[in-house]
């Protein structure tokens, strides 16, 4: 009995979805089969991987994360050149110190920085808001302003903040990246809300909100899959916008990531797992369909550039 | 592929006798394609339609089993391409390769990691189920020392055992002949030897093929030469071939029901870097690897690899759930909070990272909701403020604290009064409706 290859026929692509400008600019998106499938699809982009900056020191990352980044991260400049030199695709700058419950820093504290950040990198830039959902909205609308014409991913557009948000993108030529919570439908019903009110729906990046893994990872790996399934085959455009997904906020805040080899021996040493916790969560958020990884270990980030290579083949 | 009830039908002797329980053949007919009903049922079926009817009922990738006794694991049976048509059932073998080289000291060191690498996670125990012994560098004298080492030190834990010659497989299984080792592999060179050597020992047989079509060819021969435990290996050994020939030969199996490779697929997932062969060994789990071959295990990376095989084998219909208790989040003293939530996996793991994140040591209580989320348990009235008090008060969360004060979720925020009244003594404090409101609330209190 001779093999004939069962190949699937797809109808629906990704959109590409270009961010920066310039020899360093970045695509993703593009693919016209399920991850990886290059028998019966093409992938023109490989997925990006960003490491993360913040506005304010990273006095509360765990200490392995701390030390892999060194005295950087006392200044989001210096902390985002340390990033690019690394050999981070991009830089996702968080803008955690707005947070209320952080320093509460005024949206043009967070503009001034934003625009400093993307001033020292020729490597496009992402731009976080604190996850606070209203404070956010200012914070973004002034950074989108600080930052106008250098083609940035803004974020995140949440149910509670999606107007305010995505008007700031699209007055200032930015792409967004909107996040809808652990579930297809949610995920879909964003992205047609920011459509109506008129925003392009190829210049926005789905976030179908991380876990990390051993917490929850199946969840977001599954929905991913749902999500490129109705792209693909049913061939939904309001799925087909490129996926990102932000797991360096997940995974440096459990305990495998945290706890010291003396108080949990049986899980081995911890510089080693927490590397190996960062790289195998984006290895399995590579393999579901992420076009964009957001992390924060250099060292993990370089794994997954390497399986991200093997797979491109 | 599985016969639809009409096609059933027709092979049933059409007699709507009722012996079987079913008021017509053709109702039989629709349970037995529905997988409710077992045709040995049916008295007066015939042989030729229990010998049709078993092979449809047979599932598209065999299952095969490694080893015997408490520590055997089944792999294949798998029946869909995506975790959530259905399941993923049979979770994938790690293995530890051991060569013949490392006989002796290092060969003794693997053996106690193996020995050594029970974990609990989520109330399931977990470990690296099999010894892989190499005739890498050595000869089929090392090798059966090897083989002769593993059997004496880890006595249940299944064997694979790796030779391309049949007179150094000869040598090591007959040292562990009757625990059901796994045989690789037969070639096109050695398929005839091996596939005798397994036969006789009642063994399973691994087929090793550069490319589909090559394997697709010598699994059909390794068959007709009288072997039916088969694992496949296609060469994959790059990420990029591995998610194309696994998929390839998972959806030839499931979706064409092409039996040359409906059978587990194994994999080295060897790198010189541990951290990379971590990665890789990753992407096997998660596309269609029955069985991983891997160089080292670290506690760390088993660590990572057993929780990712947990997680994507992970029932999807069927909520996973943390231990009903009282846990002890940093450094909790009496007087430190007391917080109740479901048992609902993600709920515990998202709740217990927030109050971590929130340096404010605290005592969160646990319940058993069939692991339900916080608003489904509540509208199944299995959150209700009777069930909460009892559990408060049986399950000696009161001695923890010296204070009377429970926090619940906001979303049951309605249950305070109830629960006022029935933890006479008690006050209720509402606290937020999200998770990642927590740090904010809970310093406040501070």
């Amino acid at each position: 009995m001779a093999l004939v290859i069962p190949k699937e026929t797809y109808s629906g692509k990704i959109y590409n979805v270009q961010l920066g400008s310039g020899a360093k600019a970045v695509t993703i998106g593009g693919a016209s089969a399920l991850p990886f499938l290059g028998f019966e699809g093409t992938f023109p982009n490989k997925p990006a991987v960003a490491l993360e900056v913040m506005d304010i020191a990273p006095d509360d990352w765990p200490e392995t994360l701390r030390k892999a980044i060194g005295s950087a991260g006392s200044n989001p400049v210096q902390w985002a050149k340390f990033c690019q030199q690394s050999g981070a695709d991009m830089v996702a700058l968080r803008l955690m110190g707005t947070h209320p419950d952080q320093k509460n820093k005024s949206p043009e504290e967070a503009a001034k920085i934003a625009a400093e950040v993307a001033a020292a990198i020729d490597i496009p830039l992402m731009i976080l808001g604190s996850g606070h959902a209203e404070k956010d909205t200012q914070v973004l609308q002034a950074a989108a302003a600080a930052t106008r014409g250098k083609n940035c991913a803004i974020g995140k557009a949440v149910e509670e903040n999606y107007k305010t948000v995505a008007a700031a993108a699209m007055a200032n030529d930015h792409k967004l990246i909107a996040m809808s919570q652990l579930d297809v439908n949610l995920a879909k019903q964003l992205n047609i809300l920011l459509t109506q009110m008129g925003f392009d729906k190829e210049r926005i990046i789905m976030d179908p909100m991380s876990s990390a893994l051993g917490y929850g990872l199946e969840y977001t790996y599954s929905v991913m899959e749902r999500i490129r399934l109705a792209a693909l085959l049913q061939n939904d455009p309001m799925m087909q916008t490129p996926i990102v997904c932000d797991i360096g906020a997940n995974v440096w805040k459990v305990k495998e990531t945290m706890a010291s080899d003396a108080e949990m021996p049986e899980w081995g040493g911890l510089e080693d797992r927490a590397l190996a916790w960062e790289s195998v969560t984006a290895s399995a958020m590579i393999t579901a369909g992420a076009d964009m990884l957001i992390m924060r270990h250099p060292g993990a980030a370089a794994k997954a550039k390497e399986v991200i290579s093997e797979l491109m083949g | 592929m599985a016969l639809s009830g009409v096609e059933i039908f027709k092979h049933l002797p059409k007699t709507n006798c009722k012996k079987c329980g079913h008021p017509t053949c053709l109702a039989f007919a629709m349970k037995l394609a529905a997988k409710q009903a077992s045709l040995d049922a049916c008295p007066d079926a015939s042989d030729d339609a229990k010998k049709i009817l078993g092979e449809s009922a047979a599932p598209p990738i065999r299952d095969i089993t490694l080893g015997t006794g408490d520590k055997a694991v089944k792999v294949g049976g798998e029946i869909c391409m995506f975790r959530h048509e259905k399941k993923f059932f049979n979770p994938n073998v790690f293995a530890v390769a051991i060569k013949a080289s490392e006989a002796g000291d290092v060969a003794a060191k693997k053996i106690e990691a193996v020995k050594t690498s029970e974990i609990d996670r989520v109330g399931q125990k977990l470990r690296v189920d099999a010894i892989a012994v190499t005739d890498e560098g050595g000869d089929a004298a090392k090798f059966a020392a090897v083989v002769k080492q593993v059997v004496d030190g880890v006595p249940g834990v299944p064997l694979i055992l790796v030779s391309k010659n049949p007179a150094t497989i000869e040598a090591g299984i007959a040292l562990c002949a009757d625990k059901k080792p796994l045989i690789y592999a037969a070639t096109a060179e050695n398929a005839e030897a091996m596939a005798k050597i397994a036969k006789e020992k009642k063994a399973s047989l691994a087929v090793f093929a550069d490319g589909l079509d090559a394997l697709t060819a010598l699994s059909e021969k390794v068959k007709a030469l009288g072997v039916e435990d088969l694992v496949l290996d296609s060469g994959a050994r790059k990420a990029k071939d591995m998610i194309e020939h696994f998929t390839i030969m998972r959806r030839a199996a499931i979706k064409k029901n092409f039996k040359p490779l409906g059978y587990p697929i194994i994999t080295f997932a060897t790198r010189d870097d541990s951290v990379s062969e971590a990665v890789t060994a990753a992407i096997g789990t998660m596309k269609y690897a029955s069985i991983i071959v891997l160089s080292s295990v670290e506690k760390w990376k088993m660590l990572a690899l057993l929780s990712l095989r947990q997680n994507i084998y992970t029932d999807p219909q069927v909520p996973m759930q943390v231990a009903q208790n009282v846990y002890k989040v940093g450094d909790a003293k009496d007087n430190s909070p007391l917080l109740i939530t479901t048992n609902f996996s993600l709920s515990y793991f998202i709740v217990r990272g927030e109050v971590e994140n929130s340096k404010v040591p605290s005592w969160l209580a646990v319940m058993d909701n069939e692991g339900l989320s916080v608003l489904t348990a509540w509208a199944a009235g299995k959150f209700t403020a009777s069930k909460i008090a009892q559990f408060i008060t049986e399950s000696g969360a009161e001695k923890n604290v010296s204070h009377k004060e429970l926090i619940i979720p906001g979303y049951v925020a309605v249950l305070s009064g109830a629960l006022e009244e029935k933890l006479p003594g008690w006050k209720i404090t509402v606290g937020p409706r999200e998770a990642n409101q927590l740090p904010t609330f809970l310093k406040a209190r501070a």
